[in-house]
């Protein structure tokens, strides 16, 4: 999509990088081959789900991009800095398929703690209201004070995505933010996703293995088996497959991966 | 590490996250001593063990008060280390396995605040613990100190310190709350067998002899009978305490070591 010479005159301007740029992103886990020569960019200021089954590397990519991932190989550049760089830190925001806060904090004591490391200059009133907003955006705000850990599985993921909301980060990787959410729930927050790309300007990478959730996305990723099966906005998969729903899509894509796969391997 | 990521886009100067930050290491401390308010139990525990053993010890050797003495001086060197070594490898081993520490390493926390926040919370707590402890034995259990019991603080102070820095050290090593205990029996009940709390150690088999002179924990214990029968700082009180600090830093420069960013 964009490409840019290998030595520009000048530092391309922010909103013209994209927020993931990957050239033969792999990883390689053990024996296993996680993600193969993935080649993909991710536009800033949108949506783009990345959609596959369980196993298939989605977790992998996000650490990846994220910069906790060992032995990624490739290139992979996140907000126009090669991933993991240290001036990403304060500029990401990541959340694990697991929550990762501490059960034995409060709601509040929890955030509180995250802002000190991400904003340690915050003075006192001004993190209190960073932490309001928060709290206000995943609807915890009557729960600031209950521990983490006698929160319900679905209130305590929400609590971890409250910690990656924290600072205003220009790039969020949400995996499976959604899991074990109800409906009107999930509602909630998608609706808070979009608002948090069109009102900041955000981009958002959200991961899931529900095809439902896809059509609520800009653009999607598919992937399978360590590599990207599509990327392409939802209503040109649907059309270019023929498919009703991107969950049809996605079917007739392996589909037509196998029949080529079969095919390569008969007239060999 | 072994990552070869590059990249053609902007590469602006580093943050530096890797220097001491005073304000999140003051918030690391807060946050661990926050969360042990919330279980007092693990708190009332820390405190009185050492305290009801000390006890116990003095009406064991209700006949011998020599004994009490040597033994207990030691102790008082002993309890801060073990503790800390527990409290540290389960606290580190639950940030790794809970998913908070991969967290905290894609923010700018630098280890160094990380390791430095462990070691101010559980080293106030340890003063808290040894005070107690030490006030007990010396005003109340009739421990006959020659030297001034602040020395006998500041030894109980250095070895919870390396009880910290060998507790975050292992616990990169255990995958479980199982493994994880386990490795007190490994790490530390060779060092109690050969620090000279049961015996002497010129006494030992020669090879036993050589061993314990590269534990730490001998020369915690020496430094408590140090200032057990000296009324002033002896060389010996020096040596032993500078090495038992130089031990818990260089642990806890492994300790840090063992901590990555990157994972696979």
């Amino acid at each position: 999509m964009m490409n840019y010479s290998p030595d520009p005159p000048a530092d391309p301007p922010a909103s013209l990088t994209p927020a993931v740029r990957a050239e033969g992103v792999t990883v390689v886990r053990g024996p296993r081959t996680v993600l193969r020569g993935l080649d993909f960019t991710v536009p800033r200021g949108q949506i783009t789900g990345l959609l596959g089954p369980s196993g298939c590397g989605k977790s992998t990519l996000m650490r990846s991009i994220v910069g906790t991932q060992a032995k990624v190989t490739g290139t992979l550049a996140v907000l126009g800095s090669p991933a993991g760089h240290p001036t990403l830190r304060t500029r990401i925001g990541y959340v694990t398929q697991a929550p990762s806060v501490y059960n034995d904090l409060t709601v509040r004591q929890n955030l509180d703690y995250f802002t000190a490391i991400l904003a340690p200059a915050l003075s006192a009133s001004d993190r209190r209201h960073e932490i309001d907003r928060v709290l206000t955006d995943v609807d915890l705000t009557s729960h600031a004070d209950a521990l983490a850990g006698n929160l319900s599985g679905g209130q305590r993921s929400r609590v971890s995505l409250a910690v990656a909301l924290l600072g205003t980060p220009e790039l969020l990787v949400l995996d499976e933010p959604t899991v074990g959410l109800d409906p009107v729930l999930r509602r909630d927050l998608w609706t808070l996703f979009h608002s948090i790309a069109a009102d900041r300007g955000a981009t958002l990478l959200i991961s899931s293995h529900v095809m439902d959730e896809a059509e609520r996305c800009h653009r999607l990723l598919l992937m399978r088996k360590g590599e990207i099966l599509a990327d392409d906005t939802p209503d040109a998969l649907r059309t270019r497959t023929g498919a009703e729903t991107v969950e049809a899509a996605f079917l007739h894509l392996v589909d037509e991966a196998a029949t080529a796969a079969h095919e390569k391997e008969t007239t060999r | 590490m072994s990552t070869t990521t590059t990249t053609t886009g902007t590469t602006t100067a580093p943050v530096p996250t890797g220097a001491l930050n005073a304000s999140r290491t003051a918030a690391t401390a807060a946050r661990v001593l926050r969360q042990l308010r919330h279980d007092p139990r693990t708190i009332a525990m820390m405190i009185l063990i050492p305290c009801v053993m000390l006890f116990l010890l003095r009406y064991v050797f209700d006949g011998s008060p020599r004994t009490f003495d040597n033994i207990g001086a030691s102790l008082l060197g002993i309890f801060p280390l073990i503790t800390m070594f527990l409290v540290t490898s389960i606290a580190t081993l639950r940030e790794r396995t809970s998913g908070t520490l991969e967290r905290l390493l894609a923010m700018p926390l630098g280890k160094g605040d990380l390791i430095a926040g462990y070691a101010l919370a559980f080293g106030t707590l340890a003063i808290i613990q040894s005070a107690l402890a030490t006030a007990l034995a010396v005003w109340f259990l009739g421990l006959d100190v020659t030297g001034s019991p602040w020395l006998l603080l500041l030894v109980a102070l250095l070895d919870a310190l390396l009880g910290t820095a060998l507790g975050l050290f292992v616990s990169a090593f255990a995958a479980s709350e199982f493994q994880a205990v386990q490795f007190m029996p490994a790490v530390i009940f060779p060092q109690l067998l050969l620090c000279g709390l049961f015996t002497p150690r010129d006494n030992m088999h020669p090879a036993l002899e050589t061993i314990s002179d590269v534990l730490p924990m001998s020369y915690a214990v020496d430094g408590m009978n140090e200032v057990l029968k000296h009324t002033d700082m002896t060389a010996n009180f020096v040596r032993d305490i500078l090495i038992v600090a130089g031990c818990a830093l260089l642990v806890l420069g492994l300790g840090a070591a063992t901590l990555r960013r990157r994972t696979a």
